[in-house]
């Protein structure tokens, strides 16, 4: 073996430019794979980074009708009571490994009768929320104050904006101490909240993700006191939970935990057809990651295909090569050399070839990653295990593609190849 | 008896364009005989060399080399046996080009699995057996044509084998050359190794103990037909 790989390095060192020339397809295909799978890599390191690393930990939990939100299908429950959320799930929820507040809150997207003296803020989301909300949403108050004991008990008139509200509805005033018509009631603002980061971004896909990371910006959002919700909205919509993580990692689980609490507690209720469905961002990056690795198939197959070419090259000169050297392959013959120990000899020499020119492709590939990466602005995320399924891969592609010139040249008679000009 | 070849005939191609070469050689050496053929260039010298060397095939007859029938053996099997009967030599020394002295003479060793260690200590002590101990790094075309032709002796018997094959081995050579040559195969007969040997020079076959001709195809002993 050892002999087979020195004799077969020397034989590929000895034609320089077309062993280089040999290797190139397969250097190629490799070198795009590497670069292909790297980028998507990257893509989803920073996809996770901008979506999940930003640090409010909050999942969602929404009672559901056959997969639709209640609260967003315009409450149709099919019939079935809208199960109350007390003090008692609270508790039971905040007892989560891992869960760190909650809180329960309405809301309500695309409400049109919001209006700041004759100016309409259409579009923009309404919120009831109770006193842990800010905290579980990770949001700041900026100006003014928040919500008191008192503003929720005695149901006042008050509400607050966020920043996109503050900045665009008031004209550059002050929000502050401003009153907002809300379904024919006035509102006072009290105070502004600013969150860290953009929080609960809506996206359904790449395209949603991309104008969310390119405008930065949220959406317009307004919170009133829970207890107004049922005075300004009319039907009786179920409440959804907010819930606030220890960390990244244990978003996810505190979010299925919590729906097997909620479940538990409406299954004695009957009816059946509702359940509650847990959301957070690290459940949106994964589906974001899965489209961007779908879309990224089709390039891989095209570099495949690169290899493909790559491989019958290498099985071209391999054959070049058996003709080449058939005196050789008869002297061997005649001086003992069994039909195995041709094969392997040429099957080194193929598999060296295409591992070569899979080390090379690799090596190109990583270049072209890091290029990509500087270009893009994307993390530099080099698959390690592609690299090993690249160069196992190649050796795979050599020995395929050399394992017929081998076999021709194993099959050689002695004295023919003797006599070969 | 180490050869017995019996009424061996060898065409080449068949139907119209079939070309018959060899008719009914029979030829047996003993182990430690010394033999030349003789015979006009085209008369069947090397097809007959080269189905004794089972390189090649004869149309009919049979061949037990060691007592050993060579009717039916398969190529796998046929490797092993030249590797360890039959050494060769060639007129065109058939050296490998990109090798060392000492790796072409280590070549028939690998394929009898000796481990790289003893195959080098043995080919350099077969290389200074010849005369080349201060060549052993240098490559084919870095030797003269006698220097080629010494380390294909040296390739030839590094296995021991009991039977030596060589065709033209001086054809290429001159005579200074051709006749250490000889001395190296008078050498290796004393040690007890059987030489068959084509040349076309009577000097050269003067060395054999004894002496035979082909004609036409046939096999005579020479001084038998002659006589
Ligand atoms: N592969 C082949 N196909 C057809 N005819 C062949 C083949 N090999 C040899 N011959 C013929 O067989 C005859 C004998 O050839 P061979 O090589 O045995 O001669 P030789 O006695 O060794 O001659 P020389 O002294 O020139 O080497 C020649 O007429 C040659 O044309
Ligand atoms: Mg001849």
């Amino acid at each position: 073996m050892g002999e087979n790989i020195r004799i077969s390095l020397r034989g590929i060192w000895s034609h320089k430019m077309r062993s280089f020339l040999t290797m190139l397809g397969i250097i190629i295909g490799i070198a795009a794979i590497i670069a292909i799978v790297s980028t998507i890599k990257g893509t989803n390191e920073q996809i996770k980074q901008n979506l999940v690393g930003s640090g409010t930990n909050t999942v969602t939990v929404m009672l559901t009708k056959d997969g639709m939100p209640v609260s967003e299908n315009g409450g149709d429950t099919g019939g079935a009571t809208v199960p109350e959320l007390a003090e008692d799930d609270r508790n039971s929820l905040l007892s989560i490994q891992g869960a760190e507040n909650a809180a329960f809150y309405h809301s309500r997207t695309y409400v049109d009768n919001v209006y700041y003296l004759n100016n309409s803020l259409e579009g923009d989301t309404i919120y009831g929320i109770d006193q842990n909300y800010l905290d579980a949403a990770g949001l700041q108050l900026k100006e003014g104050r928040g919500f008191g004991k008192v503003d929720l008990t005695d149901s006042r008139r008050v509400c607050l904006v966020n920043d996109a509200v503050a900045d665009s509805a008031f004209g550059g005033d002050d929000p502050v101490g401003k009153v907002i018509d809300i379904q024919g009631e006035p509102f006072t603002v009290i105070g502004v909240v600013t969150s860290s980061s953009a929080y609960e971004p809506v996206i359904n896909s790449e395209t949603d993700y991309y104008m969310y990371m390119s405008s930065g910006t949220s959406t317009g959002a307004i919170y009133i006191p829970d207890q107004m919700w049922p005075v300004i909205f009319q039907y009786d919509e179920p409440q959804n939970v907010l819930l606030k993580a220890d960390n990244t990692d244990d978003m996810t689980s505190v979010g299925k935990q919590a729906v097997d609490i909620l479940d538990a507690a409406i299954a004695s209720d009957s009816s059946g057809s509702l359940s509650y469905a847990s959301q957070d961002l690290s459940q949106t990056a994964s589906q974001l990651q899965q489209l961007t690795s779908s879309s990224n198939v089709m390039l891989i197959g095209i570099a495949s295909i690169s290899l493909l070419v790559g491989g019958i090259g290498v099985m071209n000169i391999m054959l070049v090569s058996v003709t080449e050297r058939t005196r050789e392959i008869g002297l061997k013959k005649a001086l003992g050399a069994k039909k195995r120990a041709i094969r392997a000899q040429f099957l080194t020499e193929a598999a060296l070839l295409s591992m070569i020119g899979g080390g090379l492709g690799v090596v190109v590939g990583i270049i072209m990653a890091q290029l990509i990466a500087f270009v893009a602005k994307i993390p530099v995320a080099i698959s390690i295990p592609s690299i090993f399924i690249s160069v196992l891969f190649s050796m795979a592609v050599g020995i395929i593609f050399g394992l017929m010139p081998s076999i021709k040249a194993a099959n050689l008679n002695p004295i023919d190849a003797l006599r070969y000009e | 008896m180490l050869l017995d070849l019996r009424h061996i005939y060898k065409t080449y191609g068949d139907g119209e364009l079939s070309v018959p070469v060899l008719f009914d050689v029979s030829l047996q050496m003993e182990k430690g005989e010394y033999v030349a053929i003789m015979g006009p260039s085209g008369s069947g010298k090397s097809t007959l060399m080269n189905i004794i060397g089972l390189l090649d095939v004869q149309t009919s007859g049979d061949y037990f080399l060691d007592g050993q029938d060579m009717a039916g053996k398969n190529d796998n099997e046929l490797s092993e046996i030249r590797n360890r009967t039959i050494g060769f030599v060639f007129q065109n020394f058939n050296l490998m080009p990109r090798e060392t002295a000492i790796e072409n003479v280590a070549l028939p060793m690998m394929y009898a699995g000796i481990p790289r260690k003893e195959r080098l200590e043995r080919a350099a002590a077969a290389l200074e057996k010849v005369g080349l101990g201060e060549r052993k790094s240098f490559f084919p075309t870095q030797l003269s044509g006698g220097q080629k032709q010494r380390v294909a002796i040296a390739r030839a018997m590094v296995m021991h084998p009991p039977l030596l094959l060589a065709d033209e081995p001086t054809g290429a050579l001159d005579s200074a050359s051709g006749k250490q040559v000889m001395e190296l195969f008078g050498g290796l007969n004393q040690e007890g190794t059987t030489v068959l040997m084509i040349t076309h020079e009577q000097e050269v076959a003067d060395f054999a103990q004894r002496q035979m001709v082909i004609r036409d195809g046939r096999l005579h002993e020479k001084g038998g037909a002659s006589a």
